[in-house]
């Protein structure tokens, strides 16, 4: 089911189009991978989510009806640029920001203790924020964003400023949130977290959606027909045997096992691959290559800015 | 709604409860009364310094004439004692030196010779002694000549000083006493305090939108309020923290002016009496103490006679209307820039108007009806402060509505204008701002 559409959102400041036409459509309890190169329009999209700013064109959809005003308290944001009070004490900045989105204060005491319990911060109450390190400062927000239970959570670089440990730690959160019923937006340069979170991805490119589909699929569609093979034999013979419809990238030989990465030139199905090796040598294993997001983004791109071109 | 005033209640504790805003609410009022106390206990010392003073006589005039008065006393010495004190006058007990030579009597001069700085109290009293001596021995001489022996009767009859007793005329035709010094008394007042309380309270808005921007909190916030909200919320939190202030001062003042009045009460009123009636003498007789009481009561009358409840009505009025403008704008010119050096820039046009009308009030004081007054109190960026102090001279209706529908305009303008920088301007970083682009964004849409 559907929680969150973006639909035909468009949006120009002064004569930059900062998006164009552009429609994303978020399934409840799902992970969105929200991608794209520097100033694609990504940060526009997400203000235009959390109605900081207005689409000039193009509608919203939170459950299925327009959004509305007051439906900001059904969102949690932890924008890129972050930042608290830091003459404010932490409980009080806590409290503060979850009653600005809605919460009555005993709730958001309540959540709040859960919270810091969780992440081990309740000696941070009575602390001001500009005692705390960056990382501490981080956990605060990450809890702030959360504290009012929002149906959608929008994360824009959540990781950036985490430690290796409590990054993983967030990872762990942000899985179980969407366990707990939340639908998530994601938006990172960071390729490998993509490939672990998302369920989906929608890719932008100068104000313009260039890519939308489940990660997996797109995945599989951005696949160049490479196979890796690690076989028994003599490189020579399976080299021959390949003939001119497959191209040898690369080889490597060892006592145990030789392996060579094999291109397709043109379309043909896997059995192909392998009859044509099979007379040649002792396959051990078989597998084809799927790119990782980061291959997958960086061609996205640089097809899509050729075609532009 | 509910979250605005969330935020007003947010940013009005956040500065109350801020140990500069204690001790500087506590602290100023006991300075003042402090500084006060300090300048009456010094004066009423300083007088019980006990002084001699040698005198030199050559005119032989006033040998055995000076008597002693207050805490100084005069000690007679003759021209080799004096030639020799000229020089040594610090090594001797004498606190000065007077020389009194002999043409003092047509030529009006004597000569007062100290090491210090001869306390100017004490330079009238020998002025004062030596003239009243002078004078009484001319008007002796008179009397002598002429025979009329009530002559100081006769000549105190003569002195007269008019009070002018204005009268105002209402549209209803009732004449009412006015002063224009209670109206010019009242008039400055108010104009300063309103211009310093917009100063002080809107440079507190930038600051804190100006915090909020480089903190980078702003767009948490903003994804939960409108920007107007947060704007509005911290513009009247912050009004009421300047009321809280004044409140505060007001109470303070009044008890330690009590305090201060009853701890130093005998004494004081003592010396005030006594300077009065002192400064009373070299006027000469004619203004004596009844009519001093007099004075007094027909000041209190004048007050009373001043428009009050108008002048209560658009105090309120102005200034209210004049903080939001200049707030507003303030908490704009804040949301536009993202460090101090552009701020200030930016500042200057928006506080001009307002130190411009400040130098209104002379010209409105010399004439409350003329066109500098006319138009500095309709025009609404000075009309806060030149018509609140015209105000109190009286002011045509129509030109008090005219002024107050133009202000309300402006004020609305004003807010809308600024809240369109604002929501722009919170979210624009590393853009060194110009008047072009804050044009465009009045005419972005949302």
């Amino acid at each position: 089911m559907e929680l969150f559409s973006a639909r035909n959102v468009s949006k120009v400041f002064s004569s930059t189009k900062a998006l164009t036409n552009v429609s994303i459509s978020v399934k409840e309890q799902s992970i969105f991978g929200l991608l794209g190169p520097n100033g694609a329009g990504k940060t526009t999209l997400i203000r235009i989510i959390n109605q900081i700013t207005a689409p000039d064109e193009g509608e919203l959809f939170l459950e299925n009806r327009k959004i509305t005003r007051t439906d900001v308290a059904q969102i949690g944001y932890l924008p890129e640029e972050r930042g608290l009070y830091k003459k404010m004490k932490v409980g009080e900045q806590a409290i503060y920001l979850a009653q600005l989105k809605g919460l009555s204060k005993k709730d958001a005491l309540r959540n709040l203790k859960h919270w810091f319990e969780k992440f081990e911060m309740t000696g941070w109450w009575n602390k001001k924020v500009e005692e705390l390190s960056k990382g501490m400062q981080q956990k605060v927000q990450f809890v702030t964003t959360v504290v009012h239970k929002p149906k959608l959570l929008i994360f824009d670089e959540p990781f950036s400023g985490f430690d290796p440990i409590n990054a993983n730690l967030l990872k762990r959160e942000i899985l179980q949130l969407r366990e707990d019923g939340a639908t998530i937006i994601f938006s990172t340069h960071n390729m490998g977290s993509v490939e672990e979170l998302c369920d989906h991805i929608a890719l932008i490119n100068k104000s313009v959606k260039i890519e939308d589909g489940p990660t997996d699929e797109i995945r599989q569609k951005y696949k160049s027909n490479i196979f890796e093979i690690k076989y028994k034999g003599d490189f020579g013979l399976v080299d021959k045997a390949l003939g001119s419809r497959f191209k040898v990238l690369e080889h490597t030989e060892n006592e145990k096992a030789n392996q060579v990465k094999v291109q397709y030139l043109d379309e043909g199905s896997n059995n192909e691959l392998l009859q044509a090796i099979i007379p040649a040598a002792e396959i051990l294993a078989f597998e084809e290559i799927i790119p990782g997001m980061n291959d997958v983004f960086i061609k996205a791109v640089q097809e899509s800015n050729n075609k532009n071109v | 709604m509910n979250k605005t005033i969330l935020i007003l209640k947010q940013e009005y504790l956040k500065r109350v409860k801020k140990k500069s805003f204690i001790i500087l609410t506590l602290l100023v009022p006991f300075l003042f009364a402090g500084m006060f106390a300090l300048i009456i206990f010094l004066s009423v010392k300083d007088d019980k310094q006990e002084r001699t003073i040698a005198v030199y006589d050559e005119s032989t005039l006033f040998l055995g004439e000076l008597e002693q008065e207050g805490y100084t006393r005069y000690h007679f010495i003759p021209k080799e004692e004096y030639d020799r004190l000229k020089t040594n006058l610090k090594t001797s007990s004498f606190y000065a030196l007077l020389y009194i030579p002999e043409d003092v009597y047509t030529n009006n001069a004597a000569q007062l010779i100290s090491e210090k700085q001869v306390p100017l109290e004490l330079e009238e009293q020998i002025s004062r002694k030596l003239s009243r001596f002078i004078e009484n021995d001319k008007r002796q001489k008179i009397i002598a000549e002429t025979g009329i022996s009530d002559l100081d009767d006769r000549l105190a009859a003569t002195r007269t000083s008019v009070r002018l007793n204005t009268l105002k005329v209402s549209e209803t035709g009732q004449a009412r006493k006015s002063s224009s010094e209670v109206a010019f008394i009242a008039s400055y007042a108010m104009g300063f305090i309103i211009y310093f309380f917009v100063f002080m309270y809107g440079a507190m808005v930038m600051r804190s939108v100006m915090e909020e921007k480089k903190n980078r909190i702003v767009e948490v916030i903003i994804s939960s309020v409108k920007p107007f909200q947060l704007m509005s919320g911290k513009i009247i939190g912050t009004a009421l923290v300047g009321l809280t202030q004044v409140a505060i001062w007001v109470v303070i003042g009044l008890i330690a002016l009590l305090a201060v009045q009853s701890f130093f009460s005998p004494e004081v009123s003592q010396q005030m009496g006594q300077s009065l009636m002192e400064s009373r003498q070299g006027m000469g007789p004619a203004i004596a103490q009844p009519a001093g009481e007099q004075q007094l009561t027909e000041m209190m009358e004048l007050i009373g006679n001043l428009n009050l409840p108008l002048i209560f009505f658009s105090f309120v009025f102005y200034f209210l209307a004049g903080y939001l403008m200049y707030s507003s704008l303030l908490g704009a010119v804040g949301a536009a820039v993202d460090n101090d050096e552009d701020s200030q820039q930016m500042v200057f046009p928006i506080t001009f108007p307002l130190i411009l009308s400040i130098m209104l009030l002379f010209p409105i004081a010399r004439n409350p009806e003329g066109p500098v007054a006319f138009w500095g109190s309709i025009i609404p960026f000075t009309s806060p402060v030149a018509m609140l102090a015209r105000v109190p001279y009286g002011v045509p209706v129509w030109e008090l509505l005219l002024s107050m529908f133009l202000l309300v305009l402006a004020t609305w303008g004003s807010i809308w204008a600024a809240a369109k920088i604002y929501r722009t301007g919170l979210l624009m970083y590393g853009k060194k701002v110009t008047l072009k682009e804050l044009i465009k964004w009045l005419r972005y849409k949302n």
